[in-house]
């Protein structure tokens, strides 16, 4: 999902009619974003001479597939994370900080970079609103974004697995350690277990690659991010 | 044939976008057209004195009123039409307002179909025929199906009325959910002491003919004469001798044997019993699937001591056939099953809570025994695994209720109250405990209802945290509660003795085959439904059959009690007078082209088709055709659409008249 490519449709005059940009750039997305083809809306905004500023809350609804409205505000998502005692900000409050508007909030906290994707709030959700999908595309939106990412190793850890999925089709553990010490410079952390896990033989010296490494390769190239497509 | 034509302004309603002079204008030239007017509001006096004035006037056969919806004024029109001397049917309503002047804005496009509309009643009134209204007569004796308080209470008001009740309940005693209860929102008034007189006054009463231990099983006819099977189900006690002694429960050798469904599962009874002291009729039930008699044909002990030689292992169910003129359907609800369900059941339940699993995670009613004076701790508030005193107490409030993902998307209406009663209860019974009410919104809606939980937060101190709750584990003999407060944005843990789980309210297991039986519809979930949710909540769409409580969607006692009033004035409506009058717009069957295929039986939502033999001059049954019962039919009109061989006809909706309109367009 994080590296998917970031669509650039733009929003249709609705949705940008209804921000409400001088109290803290609360932008309401209570309305539920009514995808429109690009070409259409594109024709719209040339007729209304209008600038769009498509709400984040949109092409989250769009990424996931599931109206953010959704959400009810039950926090039964919060209440049974396992990683919500490291969480700055409540995983239900990013949801609706997301529903409000507050995208800069939402963005720079460290919530949705320590979400495991353990899928344990999808699974209770009484309104059956995936949230651990929500938090990946929120995770691609700041990428998109630019914003200053809260947990700088985490994605370097991301950064550091796709890297081994690009290069062998699979992952590569030695290569993943390596990749990513060489990235964060966390050189001696958890080196103590992996003795144990070498004699397991969790760790093999080669990778195993899969064969068809270029088709692989490919798909990454076809849907890697670009960086800074839209301001905030 | 002579038509006048009334065009209605309706205020501004319709004259905002229709031309309302120009269309009557223009149906002056139409032919058969003898008169045409337009008028600012048709319904007033002066309006409806113009119709008259013109039917004498001109002589006119029948009319045509360009108005608001034929739902709004047709009685109105007809009535003026009765009261010139035309007849009701040779009225026709072209709808101006609803489906035109109100969803269209511009006014020329709106005009010309104006017209249209006007034209194509014109039509249909050209071909309408003189109908009269249908009589059937009415036997003035309810059948209340459930004998809770909502049932209890229809039965009284139609009995006080003057009027035969049968009531019949499923389980051995009347009473229902409310005998379990053991203090009611908002006033804390002891429920079995308000709901006791009236089982006694319901059992006491000469016109309630009370049937405990009984099921309808099929309900035949239709509004004013119904015909219901009624299965009494075997006590093996001989209702005319058994005194009510209770000498028999308390000699019974299976002390334990069984779940005490009425304590909820939190107490045991024996094989022979009544549900709880109060019971009405007072008369015990033998439950075989316990009784060792019937397990190996020994013991016998309940014969040995009832001196009234009351006990009769050979009873079997018996039918009774009733004649009933309307039901009133009071079946009341069920708590949501939370314990893991299974695969067939449409609902899903909550393992992360761990019910079924843990003793101390209980259901509203399960706690309701507890703190009852008559429930099996004798109102001290003990938790069932251990009976000591729960110093920390959790209620989580919503547990199924407004949770689509496990099937059910409403909102259950009385847990907020009930929840807050409960914590209210733990706190005037242990002062030193603590009580934590988890919940996502209050709903206290209700007279004195706010007022009640803010009592509760205030003066007994009970903590309300807003936020669902996760996960309930067990750790050293105590549950912990996973939640967050949302409102402080911080997670919330509480080691908690007693869980109670506000559990949602759903509709019987066996609401849906009810319905089935009588011929009425439900929803999803399995509730009844109401004919209008807004002007008519307490009528079925079938004639006659009538909602009271909780069968119809959650409710709490007054409401129940409400509807059940007024279940009973509507029964007793159709009681005053001796015959009925109904509409004639019903289906009849030309049964030399009717082919037999019996596709028009199987469409009919009302069951009012039925298989009739044609016989030939020696009796002999040379064909099947369909038979159309006018007092059940509902003029929707779904057989003659579906019928092959254009047999049926749907008075004053006809194939002839239908098609005019159509090509008067």
């Amino acid at each position: 999902m994080i590296c998917r490519e970031a669509q650039t449709r733009k929003a249709d005059k609705n949705m940008s009619g209804n921000a409400l940009k001088d109290t803290k750039k609360l932008q309401a997305s209570f309305v539920p974003p009514t995808p429109s083809a690009p070409d259409t809306a594109q024709e719209h905004s040339e007729t209304a001479n209008q600038k769009h500023i498509r709400s984040i809350a949109d092409e989250i609804t769009e990424k996931t597939f599931q109206n953010v409205s959704l959400c009810y505000q039950c926090g039964k998502c919060s209440a049974g994370c396992p990683v919500r005692f490291y969480m700055e900000v409540a995983p239900n409050k990013i949801v609706r900080l997301i529903q409000l508007g507050l995208y800069e909030e939402a963005l720079n906290s460290n919530t949705p970079w320590l979400c495991a994707g353990c899928l344990t709030c999808s699974t209770r959700c009484p309104n059956s609103f995936d949230l651990a999908k929500f938090m990946d595309a929120v995770r691609e939106v700041a990428l998109e974004k630019g914003v200053e990412v809260g947990e700088r190793d985490i994605l370097n850890f991301h950064k550091a697995f796709l890297d081994q999925i690009k290069h062998h089709g699979r992952s590569y553990e030695v290569g993943l350690v390596a990749d990513y010490k060489m990235r964060t410079l966390n050189l001696l952390q958890d080196v103590d277990s992996a003795p144990g896990m070498f004699v397991k033989g969790k760790l093999s010296v080669l990778p195993h690659n899969v064969k068809d490494k270029k088709s692989v390769k490919e798909i990454f190239e076809k849907t890697s991010i670009k960086k800074n497509q839209t301001p905030l | 044939m002579k038509i006048g034509v009334f065009i209605c302004h309706c205020g501004e309603n319709i004259s905002r976008t229709v031309d309302c002079p120009r269309v009557a204008h223009f149906c002056e030239g139409l032919p058969g057209v003898e008169y045409s007017i337009d008028y600012k509001y048709m319904c007033s006096d002066p309006g409806q004195k113009m119709i008259k004035d013109a039917i004498h006037e001109h002589k006119l056969d029948a009319i045509v009123v360009g108005s608001c919806s034929p739902n709004m004024h047709e009685r109105t029109f007809r009535n003026a039409a009765v009261s010139a001397g035309i007849n009701p049917f040779l009225v026709e309503i072209a709808n101006l307002r609803e489906h035109c002047s109100w969803v269209h804005d511009d006014v020329e496009a709106a005009t010309e179909k104006a017209i249209e509309l006007v034209r194509m009643a014109i039509e249909k009134v050209k071909r309408d025929k003189p109908l009269t209204k249908i009589k059937v007569p009415v036997t003035k004796r309810v059948l209340v199906i459930g004998g809770g308080i909502a049932g209890i209470q229809a039965a009284l008001d139609v009995a006080n009325a003057g009027y035969e009740v049968v009531l019949v309940e499923r389980e051995p005693s009347i009473g229902g959910h409310m005998s379990q209860l053991s203090e009611t929102f908002p006033t804390l008034d002891c429920s079995q002491c308000i709901l006791t007189p009236r089982m006694v006054e319901v059992y006491q009463h000469p016109k309630i003919k009370l049937l405990t231990y009984s099921e309808v099983v099929k309900v035949e006819g239709f509004i004013g004469n119904f015909k219901a099977t009624i299965k009494k189900k075997a006590r093996h006690i001989n209702e005319d001798l058994c005194s009510g002694c209770g000498l028999c429960i308390t000699k019974c050798p299976t002390k334990k044997k069984a779940y005490n469904s009425f304590e909820e599962d939190l107490a045991f009874r024996p094989a022979i019993y009544v549900p709880f002291p109060q019971a009405v009729p007072n008369i015990p039930v033998i439950d075989e699937t316990v009784c060792m008699y019937y397990k190996n044909g020994k013991c016998g002990m309940c014969v040995k001591v009832c001196d009234r030689e009351a006990i009769d292992f050979e009873q079997k169910d018996t039918m009774l056939v009733a004649d009933i003129g309307a039901i009133i359907v009071a079946t009341g609800y069920k708590l949501y099953n939370i314990d893991k369900k299974t695969f067939d059941s449409k609902y899903k339940g909550y393992g992360e809570y761990g019910y079924g699993k843990y003793r101390d995670v209980i259901d509203g009613l399960q706690f309701e025994r507890i703190a009852s004076a008559s429930g099996p701790t004798a109102g001290e508030i003990k938790r069932p695994s251990d009976g000591k005193e729960p110093k920390k107490i959790v209620f989580i409030q919503c547990v199924g209720s407004r949770d689509p993902s496990k099937g059910i998307s409403y909102c259950s209406k009385i847990c907020c109250m009930y929840t807050a009663k409960h914590a209210m209860l733990y706190k005037h019974k242990v002062h030193d405990g603590e009580a934590y009410v988890f919940y996502m919104d209050i709903r206290a809606g209700g007279k004195m209802y706010d007022e009640f939980v803010r009592r509760a937060i205030e003066e007994d101190q009970v903590k309300y945290i807003r936020g669902r709750v996760s996960r309930i584990y067990e750790e050293n003999g105590k549950y912990i509660v996973k939640g967050e407060d949302t409102i402080a944005g911080v997670p919330v843990e509480i080691d908690a003795d007693l869980v109670v789980l506000a559990t949602a309210m759903i509709p019987h297991d066996n609401a849906p085959t009810l319905a089935q039986t009588i011929g009425i519809p439900y929803d999803r979930h399995g509730f009844f439904n109401e004919a209008h949710p807004k002007l008519r909540p307490v009528e079925s769409t079938t004639a006659g059959v009538f909602l009271a409580g909780a069968c119809q969607s959650p409710k709490d006692i007054p409401e129940s009690v409400s509807m059940a009033s007024a279940a009973a004035s509507k029964a007793m409506i159709l009681f005053a007078s001796d015959t009925l009058e109904r509409e004639p717009v019903v289906a009849k069957v030309n049964e030399d082209l009717c082919a037999g295929c019996f596709y028009c039986k199987k469409v009919c939502p009302f069951g009012a088709i039925e298989v009739k033999d044609i016989t030939d001059v020696n009796g002999i049954v040379y064909k099947e055709v369909a038979y159309i019962n006018q007092g059940v039919c509902q003029g929707c009109g779904t057989c003659t659409a579906t019928c092959l061989s254009k047999s049926i006809e749907l008075a004053g909706f006809n194939n002839e008249e239908i098609f005019a309109e159509i090509a008067a367009l």
